[in-house]
Parts: C-alpha cells; sequence; structure tokens
C-alpha cells in the first residue's frame, strides 16, 4: 500500500484539542469533522491540503482526549498517513481501529520540511523524501495489520473476517 | 510482579504476564459519555450483534454538554440515552448524573482490583481504587460492549515514590503536577504509573482520585495506588459485588523507580500550554486572570470543595473576575449544600453550576474569550482547550484557584488568609 503526498510539519504534542477542538465534538461525521481539523494550530491546513498528503510530527503527537474524532478528522481531510517520533497511546490504538496509517521514524522526521514530497510503502516501512532524495526506514506493518488499514478499520476488518469463516 | 501485572494476569486467566506481553483481558466495566458514546453507537452496530455482552458492565454517563448546550449535543445525549434504554444499561439521567470519573466511585461501580476501559482519557482516575483503568477510543469501547474484552499490551510499571509529608495547601493536584513537570508529558508514555510512598498514604481518597486521574497527562497508560485502609473504608458501604484486593510482589520489577521529597513540594501552577510547563507558586509572578474554574473530574470532590470554601470564607470574589464553581455530582452538590459551602460560595460572588464537565473542554458554562486567563483546577491547558485559541489557562489546585479569585491575580491561599 503506498502513500505519496506534500509534508506538513509540526512540533512536538500535538493534541487532540488542537486536532479537533471540542467545539465541535457536538458532531461525529467524519466529514463535518474535517472542515476543522487542525484549526487551532494552523487554520490554513485545510484549504492546503490534498488527498495522500502527510502530516510529519514531532513527539507525542495526538496526546491528551480519547476522542476518535481526531484520527477520523485527519483521515476525512484526505491525508494519507501520520509519520512522528512518537504517538500518544490511546491515539496509536485509535488512528489504527479507523484505518489511519500512522509511522514512528525519527530520521524522517528530522530531515523533513514542511513542503517535501514523500512517498511511504507500508508494507516495507520505506519512506522516500523524493524533494531531498533521502531514503528512511520504518518498522513495516505486519499483514494483519495492512488489511485491517486497507478495510478501513478494526470493525470493518472484523465483519469480512467473521463474514469469511462464515463461508467455510 | 507489579499491581498492574497482577490484575492484568488474573483478567486473561494466567498465573503471570510480564510488560509488552499482548493479552485479551476481560473488562468489569465499559463506560462512555455523551460525546464519545454515539461514535461507539455507530461502529456497535455495525459490528452486526443485537445485545451488548452484560447491560450491568456497561455505564453510560452524559456529561460533557449536557443539560444540552445546543441542538446538536442534544441529539447526541438523545442518541446515547436511547441507546442506554434499549441496552437496559447502567446509565445516570441530568439530575442523578455527575461527572463520570466522580459517580463511577462514588456508586460502587468500580472496585480494587477491576479492569476498566472508557472512552475517555481520564479513565486512569479509577486507579486509586487499586483497579486497572485506562482510556480508549470509540471502537475499542463499541467492541469491548461487545465481546465483554479488550486486547492490551501490558505496560512497564514506573514507580513513584513520595517520602515525607505534605505541607498545608498542597493536595495530590500538586504531586501529580510536580510529578508531570519533572517527567513531561509523554514521561509515562505507554507506562503505568504506581504511587507509593509515605506521603500519599497520607492522601485522602479525593486527593488520589486527583492523582490518578492526571496519569494520561504524562501520557500514561494507568495511575494506580494500592489498596489501603483508607480505600476500603471508602469502598465497603458502596461496593454491592464481591472484590479483590492485589498486592505487588516484593520483588516486582519496575522499569524506573522515581524518588521524591514531599515536604518540599509547593502548591505547583501549570503555566500555559503544557501540564507540565509547572512553576512552584512562589515564583509565579504577578499574572491577573479574569476567570476560575473550581470542579471536573480531577477536582469536583467534597474535599476540593471544602478546602475552597476555607479561602474563600467571608471573603469577595474580585471585581474582575468570574469564579464559576462546579461540584462533581449530585451527592458531592448535596454534600456541600448540608456542609453550608454553597451558601459561602454564592455570597463569595460565585456562580455554581449543576454537574458538568463543561468549562474544561470549552463546552460550555464558562468559555473563554480571545485574551482572557483562566485559572482552573481541570486537567490540561492545551491551547484554546477552555474557548478562544488565543485564551490562556493555568491549571492549580483548588485553595490556589479560589485565593486567585478573591486578589485577581494567580495567588496563594497564604496571601488570602493573611489579608
Amino acid at each position: 500500500m503506498k502513500i505519496q503526498g506534500k509534508v506538513h510539519k509540526y512540533g512536538a504534542d500535538v493534541n487532540t484539542d488542537v486536532i479537533i477542538p471540542a467545539r465541535y465534538l457536538n458532531m461525529y461525521e467524519p466529514d463535518e469533522l474535517a472542515r476543522h481539523c487542525m484549526e487551532d494550530i494552523d487554520s490554513d491546513f485545510i484549504n492546503r491540503v490534498k488527498p495522500g498528503d502527510i502530516i510529519v510530527a514531532d513527539t507525542n503527537f495526538g496526546c491528551g482526549s480519547s476522542r476518535e474524532h481526531a484520527p477520523l478528522a485527519i483521515k476525512a481531510a484526505g491525508v494519507g498517513c501520520v509519520i512522528a517520533k512518537s504517538f500518544a497511546r490511546i491515539f496509536y490504538r485509535n488512528a489504527l481501529n479507523i484505518g489511519l496509517p500512522i509511522l514512528e521514524c525519527m530520521e524522517a522526521v528530522d530531515k523533513t520540511d514542511a513542503g517535501d514530497l514523500l512517498e511511504v510503502e507500508l508494507s516495507t516501512g520505506d519512506i522516500i523524501n523524493t524533494t531531498r532524495g533521502l531514503n528512511f526506514k520504518a518498522e513495516p506493518f505486519p499483514d494483519f495489520m495492512l488489511e485491517l488499514i486497507e478495510s478501513g478499520g478494526l470493525i470493518e476488518y472484523t465483519r469480512r473476517k467473521l463474514a469469511a469463516s462464515h463461508r467455510d | 510482579m507489579t499491581l498492574v501485572e497482577k490484575i492484568l494476569a488474573a483478567h486473561c486467566s494466567r498465573k503471570a504476564v510480564c510488560p509488552g506481553e499482548l493479552i485479551s483481558a476481560g473488562v468489569d466495566v465499559v463506560l462512555a459519555n455523551d460525546i464519545t458514546a454515539p461514535l461507539a453507537i455507530k461502529e456497535f452496530r455495525r459490528i452486526g450483534v443485537d445485545r451488548v455482552f452484560d447491560p450491568q458492565k456497561v455505564v453510560m454517563v452524559p456529561d460533557h454538554f449536557v443539560p444540552n448546550k445546543d441542538i446538536a449535543s442534544a441529539e447526541q445525549a438523545k442518541m446515547m440515552r436511547e441507546f442506554a434504554r434499549e441496552q437496559g444499561l447502567v446509565y445516570f439521567e441530568v439530575g442523578e448524573m455527575g461527572i463520570e470519573h466522580v459517580i463511577l466511585p462514588e456508586k460502587g461501580l468500580v472496585l480494587p482490583g477491576d479492569v476498566v476501559i472508557g472512552a475517555d482519557s481520564h479513565t486512569c482516575t479509577y486507579g486509586a481504587l487499586g483497579a486497572f483503568a485506562t482510556g480508549m477510543g470509540s471502537t475499542d469501547v463499541a467492541s469491548a460492549m461487545a465481546t465483554g474484552e479488550i486486547w492490551m499490551r501490558v505496560p512497564p510499571t514506573i514507580k513513584f515514590v513520595y517520602h515525607g509529608q505534605v505541607s498545608k495547601w498542597v493536595s495530590g493536584k500538586d504531586l501529580i503536577l510536580y510529578t508531570i513537570g519533572d517527567i513531561g508529558v509523554d514521561g509515562a508514555i505507554y507506562s503505568a504509573m504506581e504511587f507509593t510512598g509515605e506521603a500519599v498514604e497520607g492522601l485522602s481518597m479525593d486527593s488520589r482520585f486527583t492523582m490518578a486521574n492526571m496519569a494520561v497527562e504524562a501520557g500514561g497508560k494507568a495511575g494506580i495506588f494500592r489498596v489501603d485502609d483508607r480505600t476500603i473504608d471508602y469502598v465497603k458501604p458502596r461496593a454491592s459485588r464481591p472484590y479483590s484486593v492485589y498486592e505487588p510482589d516484593e520483588d516486582a520489577s519496575y522499569s524506573r523507580i522515581i524518588e521524591y521529597d514531599a515536604s518540599q513540594i509547593e502548591p505547583q501552577v501549570a503555566f500555559p500550554h503544557l501540564p507540565s510547563n509547572t512553576k512552584p507558586i512562589s515564583q509565579v509572578g504577578d499574572i491577573e486572570i479574569d476567570q476560575v474554574v473550581i470542579g471536573s473530574c480531577t477536582n469536583g470532590r467534597i474535599e476540593d470543595l471544602t478546602i475552597a470554601a476555607e479561602v474563600l470564607r467571608g471573603k469577595h470574589i474580585n471585581r474582575r473576575v468570574r469564579c464559576i464553581i462546579i461540584p462533581g455530582s449530585r451527592d458531592v452538590y448535596l454534600e456541600a449544600l448540608r456542609r453550608g459551602l454553597i451558601e459561602t460560595f454564592i455570597e463569595s460572588g460565585a456562580v455554581v453550576s449543576t454537574p458538568t464537565c463543561g468549562p474544561c473542554l470549552g463546552g460550555h458554562m464558562g468559555v473563554l474569550a480571545a485574551g482572557e486567563r483562566c485559572v482552573s483546577t481541570t486537567n490540561r491547558n492545551f491551547v484554546g482547550r477552555m474557548g478562544s485559541p488565543e485564551s490562556e489557562v493555568y491549571l492549580a489546585n483548588p485553595a490556589v484557584a479560589a485565593a486567585s479569585a478573591v486578589l485577581g491575580k494567580i495567588s496563594s491561599p497564604e496571601e488570602v488568609a493573611h489579608k
């Protein structure tokens, strides 16, 4: 599964309150949430972001609340994956559960700037910065996780698995 | 094994587990609120099962945006209410309800030795009871509602030892803010935090809830205390089912042991925009404020209100400050009435609200305008947390918050006492 896009870069401790402010948590449809994604730290993000674009951030991305609305907003905004030095644990689970790929890679974060073009291959963990001609490596996803992401998240993945086992 | 490892081993029918292992654990309580339940219900419906695994183990509490702040919030609260009725869940309506992490222990719904998962990051509060409790998202909660199980990685445990005794005006809030200031907002990432030592043994249950509550603010998966006489005194009159008390082994293995001299810790203030950005009250300087909030799942219990009233009694809230006080539950509210605290608050010029999370997350009941500053007993001070992205939140204990309300700037309760 390959992802290609432009980098939007942020610092450490990007928290769920800035990813999707609580004033918008009176709704839960992903497309509605996406309109306000990153609003409080980067009000122009939603106008600049193109399908497949990649968020690159420092440590502890997604810290704070358990709101699954945060990865949902990022995914519905068109972001193909998030690369960070580390992720807060609830965000980590939530992102994969809704089918948003996330990768940990210190070097890629340090050597990538906003606007660079990245190519990410999830099955191998290869990250290529085509703007700078640099290659990085993240831990590749195991097959079941790739399948889960391709299914769109845990629930759809579980449904497909159950349906397949009923056919057998 | 550590306390957390023992609880988790017991919940996956194993003799032992070790940090890093992936397990599937049975859950005693699954929790959601009016913000996270709608998504969880939507995902639950997609799984294709009709009923939750055990309606007595699924708890739903409307607390974030209730009493409904707008039409969209009303729709979400309605969706949760109807699902709770349909499934026969444990549910608290407005009037009976309180902030989820205040009422679940109060009603005896969480007990020592339990495994609890909640679609709210402050689910870790219940660690004060010697339970393993952790926040997760709506999809995880949907899956646990269907199966009664959850997969997780056994976390390493960091042991915190607080030596000595705390000084006057220093509470669990200050110990946890000091700790987060020391280790940082990701200092305990993926780990369980076990709070021990003479100083925490001397803390009330309310102060212990405050400390466990903010474990997530250091990135922790859980915050936990050993069960002692004080825990049992709290739990016994409330429990309506059996519970298990676990003790860490003497040779338990901790990923780190961090020790503090609690007698040297002053009341702490976390400056914008991270809970780790702490300073002792003596080094705060002159910071004028516009609003004070006393309440929340962190500091909305009876001890918190009692301390605030002690500072406010016979004083008046500064003319340029709005002071909003929110008891965390109906029981806390009633007890505050009986003790005369509510009268003290209203006489001093404060506003008292029905229980709600409201202003803590910029929902309602005290949202901030651009340029405004608030001293709050809540748990987060991220950009825009309580309203405008150009507002500022300073986190503190209830005594400091009350003193700041009187003097109109961030202040020590000592300054009010000497006035």
